[in-house]
């Protein structure tokens, strides 16, 4: 569904991304993980078009991106810190994204709006918020439209352990519609029973792309945190 | 109207600093036309406030506007929507609101004192000062993350555009006094959309008479239709480049 070419971008003198090719098909829900710094955020913004690669292609559903905006109405983002206008307040923050989406009200998703009880809240100023009710807000926004494409950025960093469960079940349930999830993350024991592929990035380069199924018969281990161990020192020596 | 225009104006009619701007404009021009009896008088009272107010709150409020507004630009782009688009709707916006300032607080009296005529001329010019204006602070604003860097940059050029351009012509004049300079002088007038404002306002004044043999020059480029639609023309320019520039920096940057 999305095909990343020979992806490079460049901060000044940091190489953010170093030749990234992926392949992201629908129905995988992949982990994308590596130390911090490794440019797994510079790879989801390029996926949106917020960074702006300097060399390489995007193809979402074989049509390169650049200059394209449409395809965003298919995708779903959870920024890692979701940044939103001070001055107005939870309910005119989802209202706005509603109007400029034109998408049908009846076709929302509003469950997570219901299961984090949003409603009573709904008239607190965004710069009044935790960093926990934030993530909640923008979990809302990425969950709202149906999208196809679901790119979350640390999703559960700043959550309580309850509403991190009940994103987590979310993810569980669009994971089952088939969607295609991409997910970044540092706590690899939550995402055991998520993911299906997981990528290794490391300064800017990919190290591995593989299958969680094959990654426990190549290692021989059950836990996730323990394949990437195994599979990194496999690949040192 | 699209939308985040929409919301961008309903953000800055709440705002209370445009509503200290459009009292601050009005005080004005209500004291300069009471307090004068002559109207070519309290006309030119105004148009020396207009020319410094209205330019340095155009360009420092949209400034400060853009950058308080960084995190609804971020959360915009990652929506469906073209990044052009954004751009030019929040320029719509702040452009309204301060034509919209301006018209309710110095278009009022103006249209009670002053000519018909007058009162066109102005209030267009006033209008086209501030959009021009909005423009260069999207043009000062795109080019550092640094808010206190970009509040800086538009300040010098407001300093620059209001003052010190002022005083280099000056300079120039003096220095080439003995040359028929005339000529260049009205070229180089067009540097500066407040100078330009100025001196098509000015040339309507009974005054512009006393203005002497640079001044009847003036008086036979601007005031003739197409040097008045010249000027006009090149005042639009003033908000276009700026303005075309800090799209075109907008649309290659990382958010």
């Amino acid at each position: 569904m999305i095909v990343i070419e020979n992806l490079c971008k460049q901060f000044g003198k940091l190489q953010a991304l170093k030749n990234v090719n992926l392949t992201l098909s629908a129905g995988a829900c992949i982990a994308l993980v590596g130390p911090n710094g490794c440019g797994k955020t510079t790879l989801m913004k390029s996926i949106l078009g917020m960074a702006l690669p300097d060399k390489g292609t995007i193809l979402f559903d074989g049509k390169d991106i650049k200059n394209e905006f449409a395809y965003r109405s298919r995708i779903g983002y959870m920024p890692q810190i979701g940044r939103y206008p001070d001055n107005m307040t939870i309910k005119q923050v989802i209202d706005m994204i509603k109007h400029l989406r034109h998408y049908p009200e009846n076709q929302t998703d509003k469950d997570l709006i219901t299961r984090y009880q949003i409603n009573d809240l709904a008239h607190k100023r965004m710069s009044t918020l935790s960093g926990g009710t934030t993530q909640k807000v923008s979990a809302v926004l990425a969950f709202l439209f149906n999208p196809d494409v679901y790119i979350l950025d640390e999703p559960t960093a700043g959550l309580d352990p309850i509403a991190a469960e009940i994103l987590k079940d979310k993810i569980m349930e669009e994971k089952a519609k088939g969607k295609l999830i991409l997910i970044s993350s540092h706590l690899l024991n939550e995402l055991d029973e998520l993911i299906t592929e997981l990528i290794f990035m490391q300064d800017g380069e990919v190290l591995f792309h593989k299958k969680t199924d094959d990654l426990r018969n190549e290692t021989g281990e059950a836990k996730i945190s323990k394949t990437i161990t195994n599979m990194l020192k496999k690949q040192m020596s | 109207m699209n939308r985040i225009t929409q919301f961008v104006l309903t953000d800055i009619f709440r705002n209370k600093i445009m509503i200290a701007y459009t009292a601050l404009l009005a005080v004005f021009s209500w004291s300069a036309f009471t307090l004068e009896n002559n109207s070519q008088k309290g006309l030119l009272t105004l148009l020396n406030i207009i020319l410094l107010t209205v330019p340095l709150v155009s360009v420092l409020f949209s400034t400060i506007y853009i950058y308080n507004s960084s995190e609804f630009i971020e959360l915009l782009v990652s929506q469906p929507i073209k990044r052009g688009k954004i751009w030019f709707s929040i320029f719509t916006g702040l452009s309204i609101s301060l034509a919209l300032a301006f018209l309710l607080g110095a278009g009022v009296p103006l249209l009670l004192y002053a000519s018909i005529g007058m009162f066109g001329l102005v209030a267009g010019m006033g209008v086209l000062v501030s959009v021009a204006f909005t423009a260069i602070a999207f043009f000062s604003a795109i080019f550092t993350r640094d808010k206190a860097k970009g509040i800086g940059i538009s300040v010098l050029l407001w300093l620059y555009f209001a003052l010190l351009f002022d005083g280099l012509v000056l300079f120039l004049l003096f220095q080439f006094a003995d040359y028929p300079i005339e000529n260049a002088m009205v070229f180089i007038t067009a540097l500066s959309p407040i100078d330009l404002a100025r001196i098509l306002i000015l040339l309507q004044l009974d005054i512009s008479a006393m203005m002497g043999y640079t001044g009847a020059i003036f008086k036979q480029f601007f005031g003739t239709a197409l040097g008045f639609s010249i000027s006009v023309l090149l005042l639009c320019l003033w908000t276009a480049i700026p303005f075309a520039l800090s799209l075109y920096r907008f649309q290659h940057k990382d958010l």
